[in-house]
């Protein structure tokens, strides 16, 4: 296949279309979300009631040269049918496709390897998101930067502590033009404390024949070879075409670390640098975090589907229309109560979210805690996990020298027992609480 | 008829509740620990009390006053200037003790049970020699010392062995004892221990014996034990069928073994029992959970908490939907904020916790 470069339509006031790719995963990916994504798969995980692509995709709609995008992600094609079934109906301006890659490309392959669709109709740029972040994704102002400068990428990049940052893509960049002018994947030593949000705009004159020169340079260094630097050795096409396996890891291209580099140093590469909120949605546990910011994000931009504040509301909370929460019940900050909900008398529910079909009995005392699908939790039980401070970047703390998650989570189905106490555990799916837990991960 | 109470110190065993009071004013099961052995020695027939203190009792002397006034009986204060043991007290208050040539009863003051100071004087009277202590079974004797009988003598003693090893008996010592006056002869005034001096020479000359407690017995010194001891006191109301327990019929009541003091007021939908003690002017919001735990006067629980295994100080504030539970301690005017989990903490007065206490601690 030969990559078909579309002529840039521009002067005429017509900016040229916009197209959006979501980067959804695939079920091997996402281990680190268990024990939730066990059951859902990450990226339909629901945060401030709605599934964490939704929140990308509302982000997208607001941008008026988008029509079309894509889902890439190695899930199985029915994953994602009724999530696109139900976005049409809600962003009727978009179309939404999955594009199913059938071994995983990395970040960069993906879209390489679907480059037809995404050219088809010569759109002049493409966003690229991460769906395992959560932000205000600032899609409008990202594309401001990229027309004044004339860019040819533009990434979102956050500042973060210093001692976060190398956990993290570091950027360095000029500060009065913006341009990047270094990109490290997580570095070993402090770089920079502007990190990349995850979230791209491509020229898309510019990012297929950057995908395609790492995939060249991939081809004529085969790292196997550096090792063998005798002649009979440097016969590539032997290696390669012999060795399949060698062959698909070769396929596996990130833009994080193949590409944005690369970029940096030749090509038109500035940042944008949110103020705003930003969290990466890892581990089961930052649905907590990433579930507060969104529903403060609803609150500000005068949401509807927000329970109205009360004595027993306080701060945003979102509750599913077929949930039943008691009067007496007292709920948030930052909680969501997902669908057929039960909440009982007298209970409390703080940081946290609910899933649907779950049960709190009445006294009970939820703080800090998911609680998975179809769930009890007992009377005067209380289920416990410890805040993080807000601009911490982890979901583990440190507890009598010993690390724990910070977000008590309770797969599907699980069972708290009458007036049972857990504290910072996990629980795994199908569990039945009868004592006392602390700092546990629950078989 | 006489009796002498050992107080001691300020009862530092059961701090942060007796930094406020000295320990005989602090209530248990409802009514200061002082009256309970106060009542029974009345009961009894004793018109004198002395109780053996080593501190400047100001406080207590308000409510001795008043009990002196409720019982018709006279209540001497016996300071000691040194701490003069078990033994050294009852010397100094020699002269109130001689008085009338009766035989007189020592108690110390830790000790809770159904005193059966009658049943004792009378048994005391039978045998004819010095001294009669109170003894209590166990079931691990080799925590305490064990009294062993003369060989074919149901109770008269032959020697003390302190932690056995091997079962000799499980027999202790009840810290309850009726003695002749002659004791006295025994005793020097200077700091000297009842048990290991006295009782000893009075046990080579064949002159004590003991008698068994029947009922409960704990030595409430401490939060632990004082709640067991309040479990152990509030099923032995329920055993006599005692009216002052809130009826089992009661919505709220679960379990049975619930004291509520009238004055206290108790809101919708609680589950209170079994093992409670609630105290005058106490307020219980809605929903609340309390078992095996104790509720001073003037505290308050509010909505939805729960507690276990804990004491609430006086004046103290347990926010809702807090979490109370190990033998967690409040002090006097203690205030545990909402949705605050306290695992075995000791708070001392006055403080205000805003976060959770995970593990045992003290909070200063």
């Amino acid at each position: 296949m030969s990559l078909q470069i579309p002529h840039r339509e521009k002067a005429n006031g017509n900016t040229g279309a916009t197209k959006a790719v979501i980067l959804v995963g695939g079920s091997s990916r996402g281990t680190r979300f268990r024990p939730l994504s066990l059951d859902v798969p990450k990226p339909l995980f629901d945060v401030a009631g709605h599934p964490i692509i939704w929140h990308c995709l509302t982000a997208i709609a607001k941008v008026p040269s988008i029509h079309e995008v894509y889902l890439i992600g190695y899930y199985e094609e029915s994953v994602f049918r009724d999530f696109i079934k139900d976005s049409a109906t809600e962003f009727p301006n978009l179309s939404i496709k999955y594009l199913r890659e059938y071994q995983a490309l990395g970040t960069a392959g993906g879209l390489y390897h679907f480059r037809d669709a995404i050219l088809k109709g010569r759109p002049e740029h493409i966003f690229v998101l991460n769906s395992d972040v959560c932000c205000s994704f600032p899609l409008n102002e990202m594309l401001k930067l990229s027309q004044e400068k004339d860019a040819e990428a533009v990434i979102l990049g956050t500042r973060v502590s210093e001692d976060a940052a190398s956990n993290f893509g570091c950027i360095v960049s000029d500060a009065h033009t913006r341009r990047v002018l270094h990109y490290v994947e997580k570095p070993e030593s402090h770089i920079s404390n502007l990190i990349n949000c995850g979230v791209y705009l491509f020229s898309t004159d510019a990012i297929f024949p950057s995908i395609r020169s790492a995939i060249k340079r991939r081809t004529d260094r085969p790292s196997r070879l550096v090792s063998y630097p005798s002649s009979e050795n440097l016969e590539s096409s032997f290696m390669i075409d012999d060795d399949d396996d060698e062959n698909r890891k070769n396929e596996v291209i990130r833009l994080e670390q193949d590409i944005l580099g690369d970029m940096a140093d030749n090509k038109q590469f500035f940042v944008y640098e949110t103020k705003d909120f930003w969290r990466q949605i890892k581990t089961a546990g930052s649905a907590i975090p990433a579930n507060a910011l969104y529903l403060q994000q609803a609150r500000q931009n005068g949401s509807k589907e927000l329970a109205t504040l009360s004595e027993n509301i306080l701060g945003p909370v979102y509750i599913h229309p077929t949930a039943q929460v008691h009067p007496t019940a007292k709920l948030g900050p930052n909680v969501s109560i997902g669908p057929r909900v039960t909440i009982g008398a007298g209970a409390r529910v703080k940081e946290s979210i609910v899933l649907e079909d779950s049960e709190i009995k009445h006294d009970a005392c939820v703080l800090y805690s998911i609680i998975g699908w179809n769930s009890r939790v007992g009377a005067w039980a209380r289920v416990e996990g410890t805040p993080t401070p807000v601009t911490s970047h982890t979901t583990s703390i440190i507890k009598n020298g010993v690390k724990v998650q910070a977000i008590t989570i309770l797969g599907k189905e699980c069972a708290v027992g009458d007036e049972v106490r857990v504290q910072n555990c996990i629980c795994l799916p199908f569990k039945e609480l009868k004592r006392d837990v602390a700092n546990e991960v629950i078989m | 008829m006489k009796a002498l109470i050992l107080v001691g110190g300020f009862g530092t065993r059961l701090r942060p509740l007796t930094l406020t009071l000295p320990k005989p004013l602090v209530e248990f099961g409802n009514k200061r620990m002082i009256l309970h052995q106060i009542e029974a020695l009345a009961a009894a027939g004793v018109t004198d009390i002395v109780l053996a203190v080593n501190y400047r009792p100001e406080v207590m002397e308000k409510y001795l006053a008043e009990y002196e006034e409720q019982f018709g009986i006279n209540i001497t204060i016996s300071i000691e200037h040194e701490p003069l043991g078990t033994a050294g007290p009852l010397k100094l208050a020699e002269e109130i003790l001689r008085k009338d040539g009766t035989p007189f009863f020592v108690l110390n003051s830790d000790v809770t049970c159904e005193y059966p100071f009658k049943e004792l004087a009378a048994f005391h009277k039978a045998h004819g020699d010095e001294g009669t202590i109170v003894v209590t079974k166990v079931e691990e004797p080799s925590k305490y010392g064990v009294i062993v009988h003369k060989p074919g003598h149901p109770s008269k003693i032959d020697r003390f062995v302190e932690k056995p090893v091997e079962f000799v008996g499980n027999r202790i010592n009840a810290g309850i004892y009726i003695l002749n006056t002659s004791v006295l002869d025994r005793i020097e005034l200077r700091p000297t221990s009842i048990e290991q001096e006295t009782f000893p020479s009075m046990v080579k000359d064949g002159q004590l014996h003991s008698f068994d407690l029947n009922g409960f017995w704990m030595d409430v010194g401490q939060p632990k034990d004082f709640l067991t001891g309040t479990c152990l006191y509030l099923s032995s109301l329920t055993k006599k069928g005692s009216k002052e327990l809130t009826p089992a019929s009661t919505p709220y009541v679960h379990g049975g073994n619930v004291l509520v003091d009238p004055s206290a007021k108790i809101g919708k939908n609680c589950r209170i029992g079994p093992n409670v003690t609630i105290g005058p002017d106490v307020v219980v919001g809605d929903g609340v959970r309390l078992q095996r735990c104790v509720l001073l006067s003037g505290s308050k629980v509010k909505d939805h908490a729960w507690v276990k295994s804990s004491i609430i100080g006086w004046n103290s504030t347990v926010g809702k939907w807090a979490r109370l539970e190990n033998v967690s301690v409040l002090g006097d005017d203690v205030t545990i904020g909402d949705e605050i989990y306290v695992n075995g903490g000791s708070i001392l007065p006055h403080k205000t916790i805003k976060a959770n206490v995970d593990v045992p601690a003290i909070i200063m």
